[in-house]
């Protein structure tokens, strides 16, 4: 990887580029720049996708073996990494471009595939099996019978404005992103805008805050502009610690610069001279592409003193989170950086008067300081056409469960679950049915088909019931319990409460004890404890409203929604769990009954002398029963059946 | 004075308060864990109260205060992996080593922990060991991913 560029290179970019108003270029910056778009090249460039989705895939793998084919073969060629594009259920995912011919993906490529699949493309021999789609460039001439990027049914149904670049640029160096107007933006904000009129830009774009909560942008940076501090601090919020969430990962990986751009801008709307990303440990590459990517604008001086002699400074400095979910909330994030222990304290007085140190902090999502560049660019009232009434722009969601197409995807608001689910997910998988959409993570909630056709906007949702979290979508089918999975994310939130509130500490747990009843077989049916397992179920409701109520910070007031909205449109699971003591999708593993296929049985025994509680009888060479009032459900009999005569109903 | 603790507290001179979670990554990172003499050593640096430090650290899932294992499992515990079959993948590892998530072997080959979510949803479920990923995991490798780390110990 060059890490320096060349002088000259160098001095191009900042002065006739960075440092040119009207954005008139000569041929010689014209050629530079259309090569560094990949636009006209001598030689073929090969992209691998080196995202964390990519690498876990084996992208390393792949990477290294194309290298290796290059230089054995001293074939004159340009091996590029990029970020994720978002089609995850395709990586490891290689891209190649021959001079005057389009851009092509190819989806799955392995380590050992390589030499097979890179003899075929230089020789201009199409693995159609492998091709997914090609990219649109009107100088570049298609390849036939491949679908372009933006006519997959994947694509074509997304809005790519904070993702436009992802997967397409190489994240590691700065020169890719300058060469599309990047920092352009950022040094239109220092040379003509001052704070306020920045903050009234923003505000007239109604950007609103991506992180769930949906605050307008504009109104907080302004109420940080008009408090009167020596000092003033922008956090970015890119601890995304909601498990099956990775878009602020894609972001940082695909895209640093954009968001250290958006920080930046963020920063001169508030008067801020420090700026911090928060961001996990976990997220390795993440860290040490955004650590470039901050020396790259250090060395172009976007970063440090006098920044394009306009006076305003701004150092970036990355602190890395030590896991704890509550850190997501603001003044949790703010006490973690003081170097206390996480816990939130009580709103007001807002981080945006009395934050970090005690000084104005603007603390915002990795997601809306990504769209502050294109909002400076494209102006305002480009942004406010996109989306509905009251949320404007797009959103960003990683698709997970069970869609056919998994992956990040940015839909315009307004969009329906119904067409995510349909139109770019691609269905559902196994054709089977859906049965719920969970938004929003540990302390989202579920929405039931019926509500499908809710418009993905701050307002819909909330006549659900349900916010629009951070951006987790988890697709279910039937083979889902809806009862456990309330019980999976109760038991996250028992573990990640911080402890400061009784409610949230003590009532999650408790929660969480009574789901565990639900879904455990009684030992026995009578007496206490069919009683407390009923007296459990009613105080439910009321438990879960009491810590809603009762908490202070956003971790706990959200804490009880999956149960709550699990409760609300899916009683009946709930009460076949209860009464009937039957999980129909089969995933309480305590609940489940088994039987055995007479026809099948052999009578060989074994099921009977591994069953723990002597549920099975028959005798040698006889079909065998299993005593359901004995049965433990354990699943061993299942495990040891060479026949398949065991079943579970 | 070439101890690793004094080596990275040299590089923090004159510092507060919130550099305290920093420099305690780092020597998590170099040493494997937090030992007592680190956290008393870094409260004398911060000029803080022991038990303020030692408060911070029991507050954050990833520090460890006893030695590192030669291998450690992570089993993603996420949405998308607790649909695929992670707890089923958690229940057999419990069973092959004999530990608790949390728990180390008394030899300290192995050490079993849960984790949240690993980011790599659509390829789930996901066993991480070491830090290399195993995507797609199925119960059935388990015996034989258990033999090769221990071959390798060995």
């Amino acid at each position: 990887m060059e890490k320096t560029l060349s002088d000259t290179y160098k001095d191009i970019l900042i002065n006739e580029v960075l440092n040119n108003p009207d954005k008139k270029f000569n041929d010689n910056t014209n050629n530079l720049l259309s090569a560094l778009r990949r636009d006209t090249i001598d030689r073929p460039v090969i992209f691998v996708g080196k995202g964390s989705c990519g690498v876990i895939a084996g992208a390393n793998g792949t990477y290294d073996a194309v290298k290796e084919y290059i230089s054995a073969r001293s074939i004159n060629a340009e091996l590029l990494e990029v970020g994720c594009g978002g089609f995850c259920a395709a990586e490891p995912v290689v891209e190649v471009q021959l001079p005057g011919r389009s851009r092509i993906a190819f989806q799955q490529v392995m380590a050992d595939q390589v030499d097979h699949f890179l003899d075929q493309i230089f020789n201009n021999i199409l693995d159609r099996e492998k091709a997914v789609a090609q990219y649109r460039n009107q100088y570049h001439e298609p390849w036939e019978g491949i679908p372009f990027l933006d006519e997959l049914p994947f694509f074509a149904h997304q809005k790519r404005i904070v993702l436009d670049q992802c997967g397409l640029i190489n994240p590691e160096r700065i020169e890719d992103y300058i060469a599309r107007e990047g920092y352009q933006a950022f040094i239109k904000t220092i040379r003509n805008y001052t704070a306020e009129y920045l903050c009234s830009l923003v505000e007239e774009s109604q950007l609103r805050g991506r992180g769930g909560g949906g605050f307008p942008a504009g109104k907080k940076w302004r109420s940080a502009l008009k408090t009167a501090s020596d000092k003033k601090y922008v956090i970015c919020n890119a601890d995304e610690s909601d498990p099956g969430a990775f878009m602020d990962r894609s972001i940082m990986e695909g895209n640093p610069h954009r968001l250290i751009e958006g920080i930046a801008i963020a920063a001169y709307a508030i008067d801020a001279s420090k700026a911090y990303i928060y961001t996990k440990a976990e997220y390795s590459l993440a860290l040490y592409r955004l650590e470039n990517a901050i020396q790259q604008a250090k060395e172009f001086g976007l970063l440090g003193e006098d920044i394009f002699e306009s006076g305003f400074n701004l150092n970036i400095e990355i602190r890395k989170s030590a896991g704890a979910f509550v850190c997501g909330e603001e003044t949790a994030l703010i006490s973690t950086i003081e170097g206390r222990r996480g816990m939130p304290s009580p709103k007001p007085p807002y981080p945006s008067e009395k934050g970090l140190f005690g000084k104005p902090t603007i603390v915002n999502n990795v997601e809306t300081l990504a769209n502050v560049p294109a909002i400076i660019h494209n102006g305002p009232q480009w942004f406010n056409r996109i989306g509905t009434e009251t949320s404007k722009g797009t959103k960003l969601f990683s698709l997970t469960g069970k869609v056919k197409h998994t992956g990040l995807i940015e839909v315009e608001m307004g969009t329906s679950l119904q067409d995510i689910i349909d139109k770019i997910g691609g269905g559902i998988r196994n054709d089977k049915e859906v049965k719920a959409i969970h938004l929003g993570g540990p302390t989202g909630s579920t929405i039931p088909p019926q509500h499908f056709d809710t418009p993905v906007c701050f307002e819909a949702l909330k006549k659900v019931n349900t916010l629009m979290g951070s951006g987790g979508m988890v697709i279910l089918d039937e083979d889902s319990c809806m009862v456990d999975m309330a019980k999976f994310f109760m038991d996250f939130i028992r573990k990640e409460s911080c402890g400061k509130c009784i409610p949230c500490r003590e009532g999650t747990l408790r929660i969480h004890e009574i789901l565990e009843n639900i879904t455990r077989r009684p030992e026995h049916e009578s007496g206490h404890q069919t009683l407390e397992r009923f007296k459990g179920v009613m105080q439910l409701e009321g438990l879960a409203e009491v810590i809603r109520d009762t908490s202070l910070c956003g971790l706990g007031k959200t804490a009880p929604s999956p149960v709550l909205s699990t409760m609300k449109w899916f009683r009946h699971e709930y009460e076949e769990h209860i009464f009937d003591r039957k999980c129909k999708a089969g995933v309480c593993k305590q609940l489940r009954s088994f039987y055995i296929d007479v026809d099948k049985c052999t009578g060989c025994m074994i099921c009977a002398k591994k069953c723990p509680v002597n549920a099975i009888i028959g005798s040698e060479k006889k079909p065998h029963f299993i005593i359901d009032e004995k049965c433990i459900g354990c699943g061993i009999c299942l495990d040891v059946c060479k026949f398949n005569a065991v079943y579970v109903k | 004075m070439d101890n690793p603790l004094d080596r990275i507290l040299k590089q923090y001179p004159n510092t507060r308060r919130d550099n305290l979670l920093p420099l305690l990554q780092d020597i998590h990172d170099s040493l494997g864990y937090l030992s007592e003499e680190s956290i008393i050593k870094v409260s004398q640096h911060l000029s803080l109260p022991s038990s303020k430090v030692y408060g911070v650290a029991t507050f954050f899932d990833q520090f460890h205060f006893e030695p590192q294992a030669h291998f450690v499992i992570r089993i993603c515990s996420g949405t998308s992996c607790h649909l695929s079959g992670s707890a089923e993948i958690m229940d057999e590892f419990k069973k092959t080593l004999n530990i608790r998530p949390g728990q180390t072997t008394r030899d300290g080959v192995f050490r079993l922990e849960e984790v949240p979510c690993l980011g790599a949803c659509g390829l789930s479920p996901i066993v991480e060991v070491n830090g290399e990923s195993h995507t797609g995991f199925s119960v059935q490798q388990i015996a034989d991913l258990v033999e090769a780390c221990k071959e390798n110990v060995a």
